[in-house]
């Protein structure tokens, strides 16, 4: 309860200056339109009337929430309005490309603790990578597999979000293949171990804690991957899609919901990551 | 075909001197440090020229590195236009104000432990979001000036710099602050002369993170709206022609014009940070 007593007071007074906001962002448009009328509207009146218009230029929460509520519960799961669907496939896109950041940092990371041209050769390379802003490269990316061939926007979505969430593995798992330290290797060669049962028994168990750690950054990076690459050249499908529809048809409350669907898909992400690690962790003998 | 083998015999050549000075006593030096990685880059650079070439993969689909620098020379007025609305009006404006506000409204809630309690969770958690999808609100709200861009600049870089500086600013230690507190330093003459201080490290991280945040920030969104100039905008409308040099040449900008960034924060850390341990040698 110590806990959460803070958070809900920050929350609600989020809620209540998101409010205080939307009146005032929205009242233009009832002056505009009493003045058009006409007429004048006095303060009580406005307020209201600030609470329910159809394209609001800041919707209040609880249009939000209704809209949220609409398209996540309110439409068969398969209907191309139902941001469950949309968020279904934003979701398998993430985790293509979560997988495949993975893979590709664990094995980067292994290439480059064994041999040290790797490290020195790859290592500044991949430091630069991440400055290269991904979103400059996914309308490219996008555009160059649908030339050779590839239909279908799951490719290259998850080759941006690979790229966005292989770099926290391989830093975390470069760090923790080299977290034994020189006693337990020189332990390790008295008993004549080879490199490769050096690396099963004794690298790769000591490097799980980081490589769990990493994990969490790398699916977050990963869903803003698949987000981004769902933005440009006309996407129809997914909850970043859904975001670019809102945006082209000036349906700010469309906007908003997928926002919030994709804040809910973040924090469930989040959630699992967590779990499976403390899982491991238990697993592996850590202390609860 | 005899391009590609060319190509791919350079390559190797240049990746045995690879393994070489890695192995040799220059490597412990700075002058091998740097050496290696560039000739790596060089090496992905020939074979990318050799392949394109030597597979005779059609141009419009991958251009060759000569091309694309050839392109480079030829419109560097464009690409200038381009980088000055996107990166200077847009990013660093940006930057520098959600970075400033991130450190400030730290430093005012570090007052309040109630605060700290309640604003951290979710900090960290609006952290984790995709951002990038306010973009078209913003733009919706600023209009489709470089304003809305430093807008969904400020948005992005403000909760990982808050969540940074507010870790840096518990990071002294107990005894330190009792020190203060014995020569009867006020509240003031703690933060400037102890926390802040000792917060830099971390400041210094998140201000890292804003970096690169910031510059994917600026063109994203204009991807949903901007003048006629702008890198996102070149970039989707040359993507749309097919006009990949562009588009490569306009990356080349964006890696540079992000490395740089990076590089002046890391350059302003080792001059602020010169007592921690990771900046000593």
């Amino acid at each position: 309860m110590t806990r959460a007593l803070p958070v809900l007071t920050v929350l609600i007074g989020l809620i209540v200056i998101w409010y205080a906001a939307a009146v005032w962002m929205n009242s233009t448009w009832v002056y505009d339109q009493a003045e058009r009328a006409g007429t004048t509207v006095t303060f009580a009146e406005m307020v209201p009337q600030t609470m329910s218009q159809d394209r609001p230029l800041l919707p209040p929460p609880h249009q939000v929430g209704a809209e949220l509520w609409k398209g996540l519960f309110g439409q068969a799961i398969t209907s191309k309005r139902s941001l469950v669907y949309h968020g279904y496939v934003t979701f398998k896109g993430t985790m293509m490309g979560f997988g495949l950041g993975i893979i590709t940092g664990v094995l980067l990371a292994m290439a480059i603790v064994r041999f040290r041209v790797m490290d020195m050769s790859v290592m500044p390379w991949a430091i630069i990578s991440q400055t290269i802003p991904i979103v400059a490269l996914a309308p490219m990316i996008i555009t160059l597999s649908s030339q050779l061939g590839l239909s279908g926007r799951e490719v290259p979505k998850a080759i941006i979000a690979a790229y966005l969430s292989f770099f926290p593995v391989l830093v975390s798992m470069v760090k923790g293949l080299r977290s034994p330290d020189q006693m337990q290797l020189d332990l390790l060669k008295t008993y004549g171990a080879s490199d490769a049962a050096t690396f099963l028994k004794l690298r790769l168990p000591a490097s799980m804690p980081y490589f769990f750690a990493s994990l969490k950054v790398a699916v977050a990076a990963s869903l803003v991957g698949t987000i981004v690459g769902e933005l440009p050249t006309g996407a129809i499908e997914g909850l970043g899609a859904r975001m670019l529809i809102g945006s082209q048809f000036g349906e700010p409350l469309i906007m908003w919901a997928s926002l919030f669907a994709s804040a809910i898909l973040a924090g469930l992400l989040i959630l699992v990551v967590g779990i499976v690690e403390r899982l491991a962790q238990k697993r592996m003998g850590a202390p609860a | 075909m005899s391009v590609l083998i060319l190509a791919l015999v350079v390559w190797l050549v240049l990746w045995a001197l690879n393994v070489w000075l890695a192995g040799s006593a220059l490597a412990r030096k700075g002058v091998g440090k740097a050496l290696v990685p560039l000739i790596f880059g060089v090496a992905i650079l020939v074979l990318w020229e050799g392949l394109v070439r030597g597979l005779e993969v059609s141009f419009v689909i991958l251009p060759p590195p000569s091309l694309i620098a050839a392109k480079i020379a030829s419109s560097l007025p464009v690409l200038w236009q381009d980088a000055a609305q996107t990166i200077l009006k847009g990013a660093i404006p940006g930057f520098l104000i959600g970075c400033g506000a991130g450190v400030l409204v730290a430093i005012l809630i570090d007052r309040s432990p109630f605060l700290q309690r309640g604003l951290l969770p979710i900090g960290n958690f609006v952290a984790a979001l995709p951002i990038v999808g306010l973009a078209p609100i913003l733009v919706m709200w600023f209009g489709f000036d470089w304003q809305s861009k430093a807008a969904v600049v400020v948005a992005m870089v403000f909760f990982p710099m808050l969540v940074n500086t507010v870790a840096g600013l518990q990071a002294s230690e107990r005894m330190q602050r009792d020190l203060m507190a014995t020569w009867g330093a006020s509240y003031l003459q703690t933060l400037v002369k102890l926390r802040l201080p000792a917060a830099m490290p971390f400041i210094f991280n998140g201000l890292k993170i804003a970096s690169t945040l910031a510059l994917i920030g600026a063109i994203v969104a204009e991807f949903f709206g901007s003048p006629t100039y702008g890198m996102g905008f070149r970039i989707s409308t040359e993507v749309g022609r097919l006009g990949l040099d562009m588009v490569w040449a306009e990356i080349a900008v964006a890696a540079l014009a992000g490395s740089v960034l990076y590089g002046i924060v890391s350059l302003i850390e080792r001059w602020v940070t010169f007592w921690h341990p990771s900046q000593r040698h």
